[in-house]
């Protein structure tokens, strides 16, 4: 139990982080925001999965990469095919037989009508379970991840590299999505997603509840990054970003560590991805690609690249920010985010996590004033007695 | 006819780097239990035969075994696991990370990925990083984080790091490099306790740490064995004083 509390909770100090972000996400926020402003919030809580993914991949373990969008994406879609499918039995059922009144073919997503697709295609099948959505959301990206890993880390390729192929990956899955109009909705991507095994997902009830159920997945999983970095792998990431060929020249495989971090963040992604579509009930190829997947490093570095209860944080700030800088300043807000961005690497190079790291030794001094001294030790008292 | 056993045998080890041999025909024996030292000046391919040992460079050319192991195209992992263990020149050690994690890091157990995830400190592996620690000076440092070691500590951690995996051969590239003269003393009889019961090839310039250690020494020139036995027989041979002792 107590070495549990250590490894998960990361101690004293550990724990009180983790509470005050389970508060601030649990119970202050959904008492102080709108419904709008909360299901905001989700969208941007589904993103944070990815920066927690990053801060092990790439703040651990030294691997940066500019593709991660591709993960989530994927998990998105995974999640989007499932309820589209639904969304068309939907139809179907409402509509029987009647294709006029359908306005699409009987049973088929109406993206795939409009594209003269008149069969579902074999790999849309598995997605009418939702067991299979949930184990296919996982494993896609991970066996992607798997692949892309062992190709990469087995040839040594790395740092800036792995970081444009990651990146070429991304588009080239952005490519895929918008030129394959009627396996994937093309650009639009899959909207109109409503209901999930008939639950209403769109009602104001249903987007409290899945706000809850993300905040849940996000605290989740913190627990699990900590509990994975507080054993031999954790450090193992550290050695291999510092000193790679030095844990290669200790018997280890380091391809084969690297790639399992970068599997492991992979499915968190996927997740987030998964939590995205049902907050916000659509899944498109612009929101998968380059930029985004920038901005999921961003997220990472703001908050602190190396503390996951910051990548949280960072996500939430930066997300909100270009929300408020957008609305507030439609002509300078990409200024205005940039200007943020500058000023907090220069301050704080160790993202918004390092403010704690500063903020707690001057807390002490300010209140130092304020209490008393504690009493001597009498050892200490003797041997200033004995002094000349 | 007898076939003498040798720990490491090297056998006509040849690199070449488009079209510069850096290390050219070499063949080296070294025995079990044998400290062998390998001496010469700059650029005579010390460490590149150090790395073609350990699998960091592949050779062109030759054969290397350890132990009736072909390691010649082996991957490093590996080679590390048939007991071959090397020590970089500049200390290679985790700076992030506590002389305890450092040490526990480069215990034998959990070399996969899983392995290491499901890795538990036992009591054994708490008991087998404080007896290499205290063999290496470092008991008392065991929770201080590594970058803040002074240069010779970093040395000694690093050995420190090869001998939690219990190896049967120490590749070293001068370990005592950057070393006070106390400290280097203190390296040496370390260097003489640990290699009781395993074979190891150490690189050094120093002189008067090479008399101290080695059971023979071994000359290098521009790739190629120059003379090879013991260290007063060295010191004597006109063909090494002229390249390398003489200056």
């Amino acid at each position: 139990m107590n070495t549990l509390y250590r490894s998960i909770l990361g101690g004293r100090s550990g724990t009180i982080g983790f509470v005050v972000l389970a508060l601030l996400l649990l119970v202050l926020l959904p008492l102080t925001l709108d419904a709008f402003r909360l299901n905001n919030i989700s969208k941007y809580l589904s993103l944070s999965f990815v920066a927690i993914g990053l801060v092990m991949c790439w703040g651990y373990g030294g691997i940066l990469s500019l593709g991660q969008g591709l993960f989530w994406g994927l998990g998105g879609y995974c999640m989007a095919a499932f309820l589209k499918l639904e969304a068309a039995a939907n139809i179907a059922k409402e509509a029987g037989s009647d294709q006029i009144n359908a306005l699409t073919t009987v049973g088929l997503p109406d993206f795939m009508d409009w594209n003269q697709v008149t069969e579902l295609p074999w790999f849309w099948y598995p997605f009418k379970s939702l067991p299979f959505t949930f184990a296919l959301m996982i494993v896609v990206p991970t066996v992607i991840a798997y692949i892309v890993g062992t190709a990469m880390f087995k040839r040594r390729v790395g740092g800036v590299y792995f970081a444009i192929i990651t990146q070429a990956l991304c588009w080239a899955m952005e490519l895929l999505f918008v030129t394959r109009q009627g396996w994937t909705g093309g650009i639009n991507g899959i909207t109109d997603l409503r209901t999930m095994l008939g639950w209403d997902i769109r009602s104001p009830s249903a987007q409290q509840i899945l706000y809850f159920v993300t905040c849940g997945g996000v605290l989740g999983c913190i627990l699990f990054g900590r509990w994975l970095l507080s054993t031999k792998f954790g450090k193992l990431l550290m050695a291999v970003r510092d000193m790679e060929d030095r844990v290669r020249f200790s018997g280890y495989d380091v391809a084969n560590i690297k790639t399992t971090v970068f599997c492991i963040a992979a499915a968190m992604s996927a997740i987030g991805g998964a939590f995205f579509v049902l907050n916000v009930g659509f899944m498109s190829p612009k929101l998968i690609t380059i930029e985004p997947s920038i901005y999921m490093v961003i997220f990472c570095a703001v908050g602190g690249r190396m503390s996951l209860l910051g990548a949280v944080y960072g996500t939430l700030a930066v997300s909100y920010g270009r929300t408020f800088f957008s609305e507030e300043f439609p002509a300078l807000w990409y200024f205005l985010m940039g200007s943020v961005f500058i000023l907090v690497t220069m301050v704080f190079p160790q993202g918004l996590a390092g403010i704690t790291a500063w903020a707690a030794p001057t807390w002490r001094w300010l209140t130092r004033n304020f209490r008393t001294p504690p009493p001597s030790p009498p050892e200490a008292v003797a041997q200033e007695a004995t002094k000349p | 006819m007898i076939y003498p056993h040798y720990a490491l045998e090297l056998e006509s080890l040849t690199v070449s780097f488009d079209g510069f041999k850096a290390v050219n025909g070499v063949t080296l024996y070294v025995n079990k239990d044998e400290l062998r030292v390998i001496i010469g000046p700059n650029g005579a391919g010390k460490t590149t035969l150090l790395d073609l040992i350990c699998g960091r460079t592949k050779p062109t050319d030759g054969k290397i075994t350890f132990m009736d192991k072909v390691l010649t195209r082996m991957p490093e992992q590996e080679i590390v696991r048939a007991g071959v263990v090397r020590k970089f020149q500049t200390p290679s050690i985790y700076p992030k990370l506590s002389v305890l994690e450092n040490l526990e890091v480069s215990h034998p157990k959990g070399r996969t990925a899983f392995g290491a995830i499901f890795f538990r400190r036992t009591p054994d592996v708490t008991a087998r990083i404080h007896e290499v620690a205290e063999q290496v000076f470092l008991k008392d440092l065991l929770m201080s984080e590594a970058e803040h070691l002074s240069h010779g500590q970093k040395q000694w951690l690093e050995i420190g790091m090869l001998l939690m995996a219990d190896p049967q051969l120490l590749l070293l590239d001068e370990p005592v490099a950057g070393m006070s003269v106390r400290e280097r003393e203190q390296t040496a009889e370390l260097l003489r306790s640990i290699c009781k019961g395993r074979s190891a090839v150490v690189i050094e310039h120093d002189m008067k740490f090479v008399r101290r250690i080695a059971d023979k020494v071994t000359v290098m020139h521009q790739g190629k064995v120059l003379a090879e036995g013991p260290m007063d027989e060295i010191e004597n041979d006109p063909r090494v004083v002229e390249v390398y002792l003489g200056h």
